[in-house]
């Protein structure tokens, strides 16, 4: 299958590992990855922050270049989610019908990893090898805007030498939020501080999650602590295998 | 320009010009109808600390005996007199002041309906429940129910229930949860709430 | 002035009631949360009704479909709330009540002290409700030296603690059962010095308190849960018994509603009497509710008023998105599910009413401009609309006002300026691989984030920085 990877703005920049990690996997399965080099960000922060006109563009941008595309995958919850539920709504709110509906087309073939793998690929054993004690951390956006589910744990369970452990409290948001942890900094960092908490109980030495933002926060956190937990994309740990 | 005519202007200026018809509503939850599971009534009642009795009608007298004997007593004019022990001081509600009420240990009445899934009695101030004060002031209130009144949920209760009469739904004895989100029994209303359950059709004809 | 200007919609008036706090939510949440016991109150009390409400939720099979008839019953009211107010009117007034409009809190307070005054009466018995908290009710009354009584425990608590409410449904929430007993021996009459924190103690305290002022008040002042339009019925939930004293004992009952929450038919409350207990306090039922059809010869009060306020709402309803939020059936179980409420609790946002509902309402009774800061009290995790029984989209409300609020700021602010480069640059991929390159030469800011100007710095507070990467993703893509 021919899959068009949308890297997110994020995921290039700071946390390449990532993204590697997504094409590394989806070509060990069998897939030719493509990356589409119009594209920059899907315009989320702006959007979440009111800034709605000046989404348009970024949109616009989205959808001109994901359009040719039959499958689309992020690895993020969140920019997914933001395809899934914004795009169109920002177009609309514009007046531009027609984008509004070209918009809804490409987030219907636009997936979220874990959601691309167990459903359009069919797949739960990719054949990976990671020998941590790992904990999942759900992230918001993936949890409760895509319902992606049990999805992750379902491809983490299948990992050879992987050790899983349950994080408690795993559905409380983490106080990222994007310019939520800046303009509401205090009540972002008392969320984290339990969501730490959390992760320390647990003993893991990983902590993953579907979603480079909220890893980047938590991982903020924990890196100050000098907690000797490593956040660990999803992808990255699917990418694994023995021989590497 | 009064306020009733402001209001309603700006109302209708937020709206818009169109006048909308009632819309549909989908009502796919479970309906009125099922079947009445009376050891489900029994559970949720015991659940909320109200205290179940079963027995014939002939026993409920025994009953309120045994909760409220030698004590005083307000009933509603239309309560049938059997349901009284000898021992109890009863006095039938004809215009009692409050303070009468109040000064009463315990109340005796009927229900119009209960409710299995909830653990719910609804009194509607038929003759044999009285006026809402009387079920409110008295510490102990003593319901007695027929199996044929209990419906299984709360579409079955409104169903059977006349908006025009004053209603109260009662499910458990008064309770509070202000305290740190956890559910205490006791504060204004009756502390102890008794539920006694006697079979259809063996309350006496007229009663 | 023309009628057509009258009509107009109108927010909630400034200088009366409790819709808008005196600190932006940023500034109020940093007080909250530096209070670990309040914390901790928060914790254990929201931990605690959501595995309650989550119990009884799951015992419901058809709970989705509840959800699902109840925004559609309330999308259909908030369409047709003209006629259904004027039905309701023409009800309640068959029955024997009498129907008072109020377009703002002035003329509500002026209506309920007048009807009050009326009586002869300078005490008033209360059971809790938002509507008359929004309005500053009490207030008005104490100026026109009126007693008004609450006789909700927790706001009684409230009350004798000279403190504010935090929470919709638990208005004391955020004290523990030790502050309770404090509070009760400070400033309840007659009170046992012996007294302890058991909850039951606490309760039996409150009912010997409040037991002569049920008997001896003659007026009493409720909220309504629901008005039935076709019947004139109108519903109080509660659990106590306080609200069947107010409703039942007095001669006068005057109560106060705003005018959303008006149902169309009887049939309507089977679905918010099973939405309404699961989502609240986590019970199957309340222990009590209450309806009343106007006047009942020879039971309960032969005087019977009802307030129908707008203070705001036909302001709210004039927004085709923002509407949605008069759906509200004041649960608070989004309260209950919030992250940020659990830890700054209900007085950083102001207004009487806290939490996520709270900082879509606010905003919209009063004016973004005059709460500005609660759109942005939120992460957008979401966990509210899951938690709704009437299916309120929170998390899209706050992105709209938000971009309200963007909207209506005349000026360029940093913000602004810099929202609107970043966006410029990402359209535009050569700025956006040289802006790339530049955040990697931002390593001299160091992981602490030492010389990054404020709000960046509230990051690095708390929070490493990750080390930008040696390549870009698109940069190894390229080299492939």
């Amino acid at each position: 299958m021919r899959i068009a990877l949308f890297v997110t703005c994020l995921a290039d920049t700071m946390f390449p590992e990532a993204a590697k990690a997504t094409v590394r996997l989806l070509e060990r399965l069998g897939h030719e990855v493509v990356f589409p080099e119009g594209q920059t960000c899907c315009g989320q922060m702006h959007v979440n922050t009111g800034y709605l006109d000046e989404a348009l563009p970024l949109v616009r941008r989205h959808v001109r270049t994901f359009d040719p595309y039959d499958v689309v995958v992020a690895p993020s919850g969140s920019c997914v989610g933001s395809v899934r539920h914004q795009h169109a709504m920002v177009a609309r709110r514009a007046g531009d019908e027609r984008l509004a509906s070209q918009a809804e087309a490409v987030s219907a073939r636009t997936y979220e990893l874990s959601e691309l793998l167990t459903d359009v690929l069919g797949i739960e054993d990719v054949g990976a090898y990671y020998p941590h004690r790992v904990t999942y951390h759900p992230t918001c956006h993936s949890l409760r805007m895509l319902r992606v589910g049990d999805r992750p744990l379902r491809l983490l369970r299948r990992v050879r030498g992987l050790t899983l452990v349950e994080l408690p409290a795993a559905e409380q948001c983490c106080g990222f939020g994007g310019t939520f942890a800046v303009k509401n900094a205090d009540t972002s960092t008392a969320m984290m501080a339990d969501k730490m908490r959390h992760v320390l109980a647990t003993g893991a030495d990983v902590c993953t999650a579907g979603d480079v933002s909220c890893l980047m926060h938590i991982g903020g956190g924990l890196s100050r602590l000098r907690a000797g937990v490593s956040t660990v994309h999803l992808a990255e740990i699917l990418a694994s295998t023995e021989a590497s | 320009m009064n306020s009733r005519h402001r209001v309603l202007g700006r109302i209708r200026a937020a709206l818009g010009d169109r006048a909308a018809a009632p819309a549909e509503v989908p009502r796919d939850y479970r309906p009125a109808g099922a079947e009445v599971e009376l050891d489900l009534l029994v559970h949720r009642l015991t659940d909320y600390r109200a205290t179940v009795h079963r027995c014939t009608d002939g026993q409920v007298a025994q009953v309120v005996e045994a909760i409220l004997g030698g004590r005083r007593v307000v009933v509603p004019p239309g309560l049938p007199r059997h349901w009284l022990p000898a021992t109890v001081a009863a006095v039938t509600d004809e215009n009692l002041t409050t303070e009468q009420i109040a000064a009463c240990d315990g109340v005796v009445t009927a229900v119009a309906v209960a409710i299995a899934e909830t653990g719910t009695v609804v009194l509607d101030a038929a003759p044999d429940q009285g006026r809402r004060v009387i079920t409110l002031l008295p510490d102990v209130h003593v319901c007695v129910l027929r199996t044929d009144q209990v419906v299984a949920g709360v579409p079955d209760a409104l169903d059977q229930l006349d908006p025009r009469r004053p209603q109260t739904w009662i499910s458990g004895p008064s309770a509070t949860s202000d305290i740190e989100l956890n559910r205490v029994e006791g504060v204004h209303g009756p502390r102890n709430l008794h539920v006694v359950i006697v079979p259809r059709g063996d309350l006496p004809p007229g009663a | 002035m023309t009628s057509t200007f009258l009509g107009m919609p109108a927010t909630a008036p400034r200088g009366v009631g409790h819709l808008r706090g005196d600190q932006p939510f940023p500034a109020a949440a940093r007080r909250s949360l530096a209070d670990p016991q309040l914390r901790r109150n928060l914790r254990h009390a929201t931990t605690t009704i959501r595995a309650k409400s989550a119990a009884v939720i799951a015992e419901a099979p058809d709970w989705q479909q509840l959800r699902d008839a109840g925004a559609a019953i309330k999308a259909d009211v908030m369409s047709r709330l003209p006629e259904l107010l004027e039905q309701l009117e023409a009800a309640v007034t068959r029955a024997g009540g009498t129907v008072h409009w109020a377009a703002d809190a002035v003329e509500a307070n002026r209506i309920v002290t007048e009807l009050v005054a009326g009586t002869g009466s300078d005490r008033v018995i209360k059971v809790k409700s938002m509507a008359t908290q929004e309005i500053g009710l009490n207030e008005a009354l104490e100026a026109a030296g009126i007693t008004p009584v609450e006789t909700d425990l927790a706001e009684l608590i409230v009350q004798l603690g000279d403190d504010r409410p935090s929470h919709i449904l638990v208005p004391a929430i955020h004290r523990n059962r030790a502050e309770i007993r404090e509070i009760f021996l400070r400033a309840m009459p007659g009170v046992d010095p012996a007294l302890t924190d058991d909850p039951a103690a606490l309760a039996a305290a409150a009912r010997r308190y409040l037991r002569q002022t049920f008997l001896h008040t003659p007026v009493a002042i409720s909220g309504a849960n629901f008005a039935v339009a076709e019947t004139g019925t109108l519903a109080v939930v509660e659990s106590e018994g306080n609200g069947r004293m107010c409703l039942t004992l007095p001669d006068t009952l005057i109560t106060v509603m705003g005018i959303e929450k008006v149902v169309p038919t009887w049939r309507d409350l089977e679905v918010f009497l099973q939405l309404l207990p699961r989502a609240s306090t986590g019970e199957r039922m309340n222990p009590y509710t209450s309806m009343w059809t106007g006047v009942t010869p020879g039971d309960g009060p032969q005087q019977v008023h009802l307030v129908l306020l707008d203070n705001g709402r036909s302001a709210v309803l004039a927004d085709e998105v923002g509407r949605q939020v008069l759906h509200c059936i004041r649960c608070s179980a989004c309260l209950n599910v919030c992250p940020v409420y659990e830890r700054t609790g209900g007085h950083a946002y102001g207004s009487v009413y806290p939490g996520p509902i709270g900082a879509v309402l606010s905003p919209q009774l009063t004016g973004v401009a005059d709460n500005a800061s609660l759109p942005f009290a939120s992460s957008l995790c979401g966990a509210c609309f899951d938690a709704c029984p009437v299916m309120i989209n929170i998390p899209e409300l706050l992105v709209h006002l938000r971009a309200e609020h963007v909207t209506d700021r005349r000026r360029p602010t940093a913000e602004s300026i810099a929202m609107a480069a970043a966006a410029y640059t990402m359209d535009h991929p050569a700025l956006y691989a040289a802006a790339q390159r530049a955040a990697r030469l931002g390593k001299v800011v160091g992981r602490r984030g030492r010389g990054l100007p404020p709000p960046l710095s509230g990051w690095t507070v708390s929070r490493d920085l990750p080390q930008p990467p040696p390549q870009t993703f698109r940069e190894w893509w390229a080299e492939l």
